[in-house]
């Protein structure tokens, strides 16, 4: 059992990292642009849109 | 073009786990001896090579769309794990990474270790080769098997890394040391602006969404990222000014 946990935290580290609130910014970002391409919205600008505000929170937690 | 972006990601991101496996190794070597050292590296080598020729071929059977959702979505959240230590250590809030001291310090837990045979091996050097090798190639395999199934060309990512590896071996094998002239701050920063663009492309056509123009509006990402990541380091270097 140990080493099932010793594995998922390895890869929860090597994808998610020490800010989990990024990769759930990522998916919530891929999540609105299938919503908004579903919808008829050819929603291309919203990833670089949501990574700038992602990785702009995200470095301002660590930096305090 | 973006069968050159493909392999220079490759390539970089292959380059700065190498070099970061080269000097454990080099320190396992140096202070257990080459014999236990070297089949670490081998055995972690082999099973490096089973991943990749596992998993690569499993994952080009699956729909273009998906892997490229599926790649893009953990192509962006590791890609924003490294552009974001890029963008700390750039601006001071976070220490540079250095090799020499890392190779000092395993140098000394290697030394401290005590002895243990198994397998005609000297153990403790076996697992420190092993263990690092492994650690640091699976974020290569990672980088290959995504990259390579997103294009539908795991063979030119994998030239990338082997070129990359090559190059390490061969300069390492020279130096006999750490690489401690490799600009691995500046290769981390590099890479981490490729993976987030790799990832914010991918995840975007595997959503549906369409890029004006296709491909060739991967510049155009590239561009915003770096321009991202340069005025995010500027911000914060005004901001930890402005605390001091």
């Amino acid at each position: 059992m140990s080493r099932l946990r010793a594995f998922g935290h390895f890869w929860w580290d090597f994808v998610v990292g020490d800010d989990w609130r990024a990769a759930a910014g990522v998916i919530l970002a891929i999540g609105a642009t299938a919503a908004l391409v579903a919808g008829g919205v050819d929603a291309w600008w919203l990833m670089p849109v949501a990574v700038a505000a992602v990785l702009w929170l995200s470095l301002r937690r660590a930096a305090t | 073009m973006a069968d050159g972006f493909l392999i220079a990601s490759a390539f970089l991101a292959s380059a700065v786990e190498f070099v970061e496996a080269l000097t454990i190794v080099l320190a396992a070597g140096i202070t257990r001896g080459w014999r236990s050292s070297l089949a670490g590296l081998g055995a972690a080598t082999v099973a490096l090579a089973v991943i990749v020729a596992a998993l690569g071929p499993a994952l080009t059977l699956i729909p273009i769309d998906a892997l490229r959702l599926v790649v893009g979505g953990l192509l962006l959240a590791f890609g924003l794990q490294w552009l974001r230590k890029a963008i700390l250590r750039s601006s001071g809030y976070k220490a540079l990474h250095d090799e020499a001291e890392i190779f000092a310090r395993e140098q000394a837990e290697a030394q401290a270790a005590g002895r243990e045979e198994r397998a005609g091996l000297d153990w403790y050097g076996f697992t420190l080769a092993f263990k690092g090798v492994l650690l640091e190639g699976l974020e290569v395999a990672f980088i290959v098997i995504t990259f390579g199934s997103a294009q539908k060309n795991i063979g030119l990512a994998a030239l990338g890394a082997g070129v990359a590896l090559v190059l390490v071996a061969i300069v390492g094998f020279r130096v006999r040391g750490p690489l401690t002239r490799v600009p691995e701050n500046t290769l981390k920063y590099a890479v981490g602006v490729m993976l987030t663009t790799f990832g914010i492309f991918w995840s975007t056509e595997g959503a549906g969404a369409h890029w004006p123009g296709d491909d060739a509006s991967l510049p155009g990402v590239l561009a915003f990222v770096l321009l991202l990541s340069f005025a995010a380091v500027a911000l914060l270097r005004r901001r930890r000014l402005s605390f001091a």
